[in-house]
C-alpha cells in the first residue's frame, strides 16, 4: 500500500513521540501535535462526552442540537467526542475551547440548553448557570470568575492517576492518546527492561490485585514468568458484572488505549505472546472501543510481530463473554475461554502455574493492570508514597445510590468513607440520614456510619467482613430497606450461581427464599407457613456461614456476605421485619398496610379508580375505605391522594 | 519426598503432593465424598470432603487440596461436621421424599450420607425442582428429579465410553443433566451401556424394568412356557448381590434359583457363546480367504454396534454379521428347543439375564424378531436377577447347586471367556487355529489378550498366515483405530471391541462395586474356570458339534446365515 503524505507524517510523529523527543519534531509536525493536544488550536473545539452514561442522559439529542446550531450559523468549529471525566450526575458534559482561551466544561447539557451555552461562548462569555469549571493551561488565557475544575469538591481530593485521560481525549483516537504520552511506557519496557526487571518493578511497588483478595501482583507475575512451559498467557479480567459497578465500563469507553497499553506491558513482563481481554458482550460500546483500540495499535505496529524491532511479539484478542457473573472468577473465566461451561475449578493448581490450556496464565483484574503504566512511568518509590503501608496506590470507586454527586472516584488507599461520601460525593440529597454503605457489590458487605472514618484498604475492610472487590459503593439512606437490598443481591447471586457446588447452588436459593418469606404479606400466612418462615429465620445465619465456609469459588464464598454483614449491622431492622412484620423504610410493599383517614378523605374517588385490585370502596363525595383482604400494598393510592388522606403503616 | 503434618492432633508422615484425602485414607480416616470418581481428577463439586486446616479461613476440600509441610488438619471438628451435615440437608431439600418407592432404596449414596451424618430433622425446606422422567429408551431410565448433579455420569460417558450423551444444561439451581436438545435418551447418541448407572449415587439413572411382564408369564403356567438363560459373566458377579465374595462362581445356585422362581426351562447361555465363536471364526476365515473387509470387527456388544451405526456407518461392512451370544441362544431356543403349540411361538416367553441395559435395547431390535415375535421377550440385568430372587423369597444360601437343562447344559470354557474383554478374541483364535490347521493349540492360554490394559494385541502364525489380533475396551480407546481404518486402513485382521472397560464383567447391569479389586476378582474367576476346564475350545464342545450336525450344517453355512446372522442400519441421532 503506497504511503500517503499524511500517513508518512503520522509515522514520523509517532516514532518521535514514542521515543520521547518532542523537541526533535519538525515545526509543522509540532503544530500537528499541539493541535491534537489542544494546546494550540486555530478553530473552536467543541467536545461532547459520548459514552453509555451520557447517551442515557441524552447525548445523542444534544449532539443533534449542537450540530444544527453550528450548521445554521455556518460556524467553523471542530465538533468531537470525548470520554467521561467520571462525574455521571453532570452528564452530558460538554467541553468548549476557543483559540487562545482556557477550555471550559459545562454540565447537564440537555438539547434545550445548547443554544444558550453556545450563544454565550461564541460571544466570549460563559453562562454561569451551566458551567462546571475551566481547565488551567499556561498557554491559555483563563476566564474571569469561573472556578477551576480541579478545585471543585468532586475533583479536589481525588488523585486521578488511572483516570488521567478520561474526559480529556477522544477515546477512538490513538493519535490523541500518543501525543499525551501514550504507549511510551510500553516501548520503554520492551526496549530498556527485561521481563524480570519489569516484574521486579511491579513487585517493589507493592501493587496488589484490585479484583478482590489483594494478592501481590509482582509475585503472581513472577510465578508465571518462572514456570517452565511452552506458552504463557495474560488474561485481563474486565468482566465487571457487579450491580453498582461501572468503573471498568467507563474507563474502557473513555480511555481504551490505556488498557491496551497496560495489557501489553504485563504480557511482556510475564513472557506471554498472546493476551486476552475478557469483557461481557452487554458492554457494547466498551467492546467496540476496545476492539478499535486494538486494531489501531496493531495498525501502528504496536502489536504484532517484532514490535518496533524489540523482538517481542504480542497479539491481543478481545473475548466477549455471554453474560455470566461467575466468569469473573478466574478459573471459570479460563473455562469459558476454552469453550467450556463457565464453571470454576479447584485451586491449587493456581492459574499462574496451570491455567488456560494448562499453560501458566496470569489473570489480572483490569484496574490492577491500569496501575502498571503508571508505575512504569513514575517508578515504585513514587507509587508507594500514595496509599497505606500495606495497600499502595489508588483505588477507583463507582459511587452511586442516594448521593448528590455520583460517578467515578479515584482516591488514595487509606482515604475514609466520610471523605468519599460527604466531601467528594456531596452528601445525601434532601439531607436524609445515612443508613449505610454497600461496598464491593453483592459479594462485598455493608458498613454503617460507625465506620465512616475507617481508612479504606484491604486489611481494614477485611476486619470488618467486607471485600474491596469491584469498587462499587452504593449509599443507602433511611428510606432504603436493608432487607430489600439484601434480597435483591441474593436474587442476583442465586441467578448467577453456576450450579457446580452444592452450598452455593442450593444455599443461595434457600437464603433467598428465607428472605422472601420474611417479607411476605402476613395476611396470606397460615400456621404451617409461619412455622416454615421461622425455621428459615432460625437457620439463616448458620446456613450463611456454611455457604461461606464451603463454597468452591468466590461467588459462593461471598454470597453470604450481604446477610452476615447486615445481620450484625442492622439486626434491629431484621427483627422488625420478622417479628413486628414492619418495614421501617416503607419499601417492602407486602409489609405495608394502608388506611384512609376519614376526616381528610374528600371522596374524590381517584384512589379507587387507580387501585389495581379494586380494594377501595366508597361512593363519590363520601369517605372511602380500603378492604385489607384485597389490598396488595402497591402504594398507588398513597401516591395519588392529593389530600394526604391515605396513611401508611 | 516425605513431609510431616498433624491430623486430629496426631503427627504423621506422608508424601508431599498427595491430596489430603489420599493421606487420610492411608491413615484409615474416612471422609464422606460424593462427586469423587476413582481415576479421575477431582472436580471439587460436592464440598462434602471439606476439612479444617489451621490458618485457612474457609474449610478446605480434601479431595483436591495437596498436602503441605506442617499442615494441621482436623477432620471431624464440630464446624466440619456441621458443614457436611448442612450440605447434605441442602441436597435433601431439593430431593424427592421418595425413598420407600425408589429403585435405590437401601443402597443409595445419599441415604448413606444422611445416615452417616445423623440427619434427623428437616431444617431446610423450600421449592423443589421438577423434572420430566425419561422413559424413552428400552434400557436406561433417567429421572432428573433425583439427580444430585455430582457429574459422575457425564464424565464417564465422555471419558470412558466416549459417547458424550450427557451434559449439564442450564445454570445455578436450575441446572440439570440432559441430552442434546433435551430430547429423550432414545433420540440421543446413548448406546445404553449403563456405565452411567454404575456411577450414579442415587436413583436418577437405572435400568428399565420388565418385571411385570416376567411375573405375568411365570404365573401363567398353563399357557406359557418360560425359559431363562444367562450370559457367562453373570455367573461370576451375582454372588456379590448376596454378600458372597467377589468372583465366587455360583452357576449351580443360579440354575436352582431360577427353577425355584418358576421358570420351566433354565439354559446356560455360554452355549450360545460357543456358537458365536464358531460362527465368528468361520466368518473370519472366509474374509481371510477373500482378503476383503478386514479387520473383522466383533459383534457381541450391542452398545458398540450402535456406536458404529451412528458414528461410523461407513465402517459397517467390517462389522461381523454374527448375532450376539444372547441373541443366538434366544433364536435357537425358540426355533429348535421347544415344541411350540402354535406356529407363532407366542407361548414361549424367553428371558435373558445379561450384564447390561444395552441387551434390552438389542432384544427389541427389528432384526432380532421372527415373524414379529422377538427372539428374547425380556432382559434382566444381573442386579435385577438378584431382586427377582429376593422377590420370590428364595434364600440362595440354602439352595443346592443344580445343572442347567439339556441341551444347553454343557459349554466349553472358551465360551465363558467372552465375559472378560480379550476373551472373545482368545476363543475365536483357538477355534480359528483348529479350522486352519486341523489341530488344537498346544497352549490355548493367550496371555497377551489377558490383563487390565485397555488395548491388548497378539500376533499369531496360522498356516503361513501372520494374523494380527487386538482387543480394545472401552470405546474411548478405539477412536484412533477407527479413524485410521476410515482413512488408510488397518493392519489388523480381527478386532474385539467392548464398550465397557474390561468387558461384560464390568457391564452397566452388574452389581455396584467400589474399588478395582472386585473387578479383578471377577476376571480371575473366569480365568480359573478356563484353567480347570477339560473342554477349552468351542469346537470341542460335544453339544455344539451335534447341534451343527443335526440342525445347522456347517458354521457360516446357509442355515446359519439365515438364522444366526443379522444386518445393521445407519442411524441418525440428535448430535
Amino acid at each position: 500500500m503506497p504511503v500517503t503524505k499524511s500517513q508518512k507524517i503520522k509515522d514520523e510523529i509517532i516514532r518521535t513521540l514514542l521515543e520521547g523527543d518532542i523537541e526533535n519534531l519538525e515545526p509543522q509536525d509540532r503544530e500537528t501535535v499541539d493541535y491534537l493536544k489542544r494546546d494550540k488550536i486555530t478553530q473552536p473545539v467543541i467536545s461532547l462526552s459520548y459514552n453509555t452514561a451520557s447517551i442515557i442522559a441524552g447525548a445523542d439529542e444534544t449532539f443533534e442540537a449542537i450540530h444544527e446550531y453550528l450548521e445554521d450559523r455556518d460556524i467553523d468549529a471542530r465538533l468531537t467526542q470525548m470520554g467521561s471525566p467520571g462525574l455521571v450526575t453532570a452528564e452530558p458534559l460538554l467541553d468548549v475551547q476557543l483559540p487562545g482561551k482556557a477550555k471550559v466544561t459545562f454540565g447537564n447539557v440537555f438539547p434545550e440548553k445548547v443554544s444558550d451555552i453556545l450563544d454565550g461562548v461564541f460571544n466570549n462569555f460563559i453562562p454561569l448557570e451551566y458551567v462546571l469549571g475551566q481547565h488551567p493551561n499556561e498557554l491559555h488565557e483563563p476566564w474571569e470568575n469561573i472556578p477551576y475544575i480541579h478545585e471543585l469538591s468532586f475533583f479536589k481530593t481525588q488523585k486521578r492517576d488511572i483516570l488521567k485521560n478520561c474526559g480529556r481525549i477522544d477515546p477512538e483516537s490513538i493519535d490523541e492518546y500518543i501525543v499525551n504520552g501514550g504507549y511510551r511506557n510500553f516501548l520503554m519496557s520492551i526496549r530498556n527492561y527485561t521481563p524480570e526487571e519489569v516484574c521486579d518493578l511491579i513487585e517493589s511497588s507493592g501493587l496488589r490485585g484490585r479484583g478482590g483478595e489483594g494478592y501481590p501482583t509482582g509475585k503472581k507475575w513472577k510465578n508465571t514468568l518462572n514456570a517452565s512451559a511452552e506458552k504463557r498467557f495474560l488474561i485481563c479480567n474486565a468482566g465487571e458484572s457487579d450491580p453498582g459497578a461501572f468503573m471498568e465500563r467507563m474507563i474502557m469507553e473513555s480511555d481504551p488505549h490505556s488498557l491496551v497499553e497496560a495489557v501489553a506491558i504485563a504480557s511482556y513482563a510475564i513472557g506471554a505472546q498472546k493476551a486476552y481481554i475478557y469483557l461481557e458482550s452487554e458492554y457494547e460500546m466498551a467492546c467496540r472501543r476496545i476492539q478499535k483500540a486494538i486494531d489501531q495499535a496493531r495498525d501502528y505496529g504496536l502489536l504484532g510481530h517484532d514490535i518496533f524491532t524489540s523482538g517481542f511479539n504480542l497479539n491481543i484478542q478481545l473475548h466477549q463473554g455471554a453474560g455470566a457473573y461467575v466468569c469473573g472468577e478466574e478459573t471459570a473465566l479460563i473455562a469459558s475461554l476454552e469453550g467450556k461451561r463457565g464453571m470454576p475449578r479447584p485451586k491449587p493448581p493456581y492459574p499462574s502455574y496451570r491455567g488456560l490450556h494448562n499453560q501458566p496464565t496470569v489473570v489480572n483484574n483490569m484496574e490492577t493492570l491500569l496501575n502498571v503504566p503508571v508505575i512504569v512511568r513514575h517508578g515504585s518509590t513514587w507509587y508507594k508514597q500514595t496509599g497505606t503501608a500495606k495497600s499502595a496506590g489508588t483505588k477507583v470507586f463507582s459511587l452511586s445510590g442516594k448521593i448528590e454527586r455520583s460517578g467515578l472516584v479515584e482516591i488514595p488507599m487509606g482515604a475514609s468513607m466520610r471523605e468519599v461520601i460527604y466531601r467528594i460525593g456531596g452528601g445525601l440529597p434532601d439531607n436524609k440520614d445515612l443508613k449505610g454503605l454497600l461496598i464491593g457489590g453483592p459479594a462485598g458487605g455493608a458498613l454503617t456510619y460507625e465506620h465512616l472514618d475507617t481508612p479504606i484498604d484491604y486489611e481494614e475492610l477485611k476486619e470488618l467482613g467486607c471485600t474491596l472487590g469491584s469498587g462499587a459503593m452504593v449509599v443507602m439512606d433511611e428510606e432504603t430497606c436493608v432487607l430489600d437490598t439484601v434480597k435483591y443481591y441474593m436474587h442476583l447471586l442465586k441467578e448467577e450461581s453456576c450450579g457446580k457446588c452444592i452450598p452455593c447452588r442450593e444455599g443461595t436459593r434457600r437464603m433467598h427464599e428465607i428472605l422472601e418469606n420474611i417479607t411476605k404479606r402476613p395476611q396470606e400466612e397460615n400456621g404451617s407457613f409461619t412455622l416454615h418462615r421461622f425455621k428459615g429465620v432460625i437457620n439463616l445465619e448458620k446456613l450463611a456461614h456454611v455457604v461461606r465456609d464451603t463454597s468452591l469459588c468466590g461467588l459462593g464464598q461471598r454470597a453470604a456476605n450481604p446477610i452476615i454483614s447486615t445481620i450484625s449491622a442492622f439486626r434491629n431492622e431484621y427483627e422488625e421485619h420478622i417479628f413486628e412484620r414492619k418495614c421501617r423504610a416503607g419499601v417492602c410493599q407486602e409489609l405495608s398496610t394502608f388506611y384512609i383517614d376519614v376526616d381528610k378523605c374528600t371522596g374524590c374517588t381517584i384512589c379507587a379508580q387507580k387501585c389495581p385490585t379494586s380494594a377501595i370502596v366508597g361512593s363519590a363525595k363520601k369517605p372511602h375505605f380500603i378492604v385489607q383482604d384485597r389490598c396488595i400494598g402497591c402504594g398507588i393510592c398513597y401516591e395519588s391522594c392529593k389530600f394526604g388522606a391515605i396513611i401508611r403503616k | 519426598m516425605q513431609i510431616e503434618v498433624e491430623v486430629n492432633n496426631n503427627n504423621i508422615t506422608a508424601r508431599k503432593g498427595q491430596t489430603i484425602l489420599e493421606t487420610l485414607s492411608e491413615q484409615g480416616i474416612q471422609i464422606p465424598t460424593l462427586c469423587r470418581l476413582e481415576d479421575f481428577t477431582p472436580t471439587g463439586a460436592c464440598r462434602l470432603c471439606v476439612v479444617e486446616v489451621e490458618g485457612m479461613d474457609n474449610l478446605v476440600p480434601a479431595c483436591s487440596y495437596p498436602l503441605e509441610q506442617g499442615m494441621k488438619i482436623r477432620t471431624h471438628s464440630r464446624r466440619v461436621i456441621e458443614a457436611r451435615k448442612m450440605i447434605v440437608e441442602l441436597l435433601l431439600s431439593n430431593h424427592p421424599d421418595d425413598c420407600l418407592y425408589c429403585e435405590r432404596n437401601g443402597r443409595c449414596e445419599l441415604q448413606n450420607l444422611a445416615a452417616e451424618l445423623n440427619i434427623r430433622e428437616r431444617r431446610i425446606s423450600g421449592k423443589k425442582n421438577t423434572a420430566k422422567l425419561d422413559l424413552s429408551s428400552p434400557g436406561v431410565v433417567h429421572d432428573p428429579s433425583k439427580c444430585v448433579l455430582c457429574g459422575r455420569c457425564i464424565r464417564v460417558c465422555e471419558d470412558i465410553v466416549n459417547i458424550t450423551t450427557l451434559e449439564f444444561k442450564g445454570r445455578g439451581n436450575g441446572t440439570s443433566v440432559s441430552t442434546a436438545m433435551n430430547k429423550g435418551l432414545n433420540f440421543s447418541s446413548c448406546v445404553q451401556c449403563g456405565q452411567c448407572i454404575l456411577v450414579c449415587p442415587t436413583g436418577a439413572l437405572h435400568e428399565k424394568s420388565y418385571f411385570d411382564l416376567i411375573q405375568e408369564a411365570i404365573g401363567n403356567k398353563k399357557e406359557i412356557t418360560t425359559v431363562a438363560h444367562y450370559s457367562p459373566s453373570v455367573v461370576v458377579t451375582l454372588a456379590e448381590e448376596f454378600g458372597l465374595k467377589p468372583g465366587k462362581q455360583i452357576v449351580g445356585l443360579i440354575n436352582a434359583a431360577l427353577r425355584k422362581i418358576g421358570f420351566d426351562k433354565v439354559f446356560d447361555g455360554s452355549f450360545g457363546s460357543d456358537i458365536y465363536v464358531m460362527e465368528q471364526a468361520a466368518e473370519l476365515e472366509d474374509r481371510l480367504d477373500k482378503e476383503e473387509n478386514l479387520p473383522l470387527l466383533s459383534s457381541s456388544c450391542p452398545a458398540w454396534i450402535k456406536d458404529l451405526e451412528q458414528g461410523y456407518p461407513d465402517l459397517l461392512p467390517y462389522l461381523s454379521t454374527v448375532k450376539s451370544p444372547e441373541q443366538i441362544t434366544g433364536t435357537i431356543i425358540k426355533r429348535f428347543c421347544l415344541e411350540s403349540k402354535d406356529q407363532g411361538q407366542n407361548d414361549i416367553f424367553s428371558v435373558a439375564i445379561t450384564p447390561c441395559p444395552a441387551k434390552k435395547f438389542e432384544a427389541q431390535r427389528q432384526e432380532m424378531t421372527h415373524k414379529g415375535i422377538p427372539d428374547i421377550d425380556a432382559v434382566l440385568t444381573t442386579r435385577e436377577l438378584a431382586s427377582l430372587i429376593k422377590l420370590y423369597g428364595i434364600d440362595i444360601h440354602s439352595l443346592t447347586p443344580e445343572s442347567a437343562d439339556e441341551p444347553f447344559h454343557n459349554s466349553s470354557s472358551a465360551g465363558k471367556l467372552l465375559a472378560s474383554v480379550g476373551g472373545t478374541a482368545e476363543a475365536v483364535v483357538r477355534t480359528l487355529y483348529n479350522n486352519m490347521t486341523g489341530k488344537d493349540m498346544n497352549n490355548p492360554k493367550l496371555s497377551k489378550l489377558r490383563g487390565t490394559k485397555h488395548f491388548k494385541e497378539l500376533s499369531v502364525l496360522m498356516n503361513h498366515h501372520q494374523l494380527n489380533i487386538a482387543s480394545v475396551s472401552p470405546l474411548k480407546d478405539i477412536r484412533d483405530i477407527l479413524s485410521d481404518l476410515q482413512n488408510e486402513g488397518s493392519g489388523y485382521h480381527y478386532l474385539e471391541v467392548m464398550a465397557c472397560p474390561g468387558g461384560c464383567v464390568n457391564g452397566g447391569g452388574q452389581p455396584f462395586y467400589y474399588g478395582s479389586k472386585t473387578l479383578r476378582s471377577r476376571v480371575k474367576a473366569i480365568h480359573q474356570i478356563d484353567e480347570k476346564s477339560s473342554v477349552q475350545n468351542s469346537h470341542n464342545n460335544d453339544m455344539v458339534k451335534s447341534f451343527y450336525n443335526n440342525y445347522l450344517g456347517k458354521p457360516y453355512g446357509s442355515n446359519s446365515r439365515k438364522l444366526l446372522h443379522t444386518s445393521y442400519t445407519k442411524r441418525d441421532i440428535m448430535l
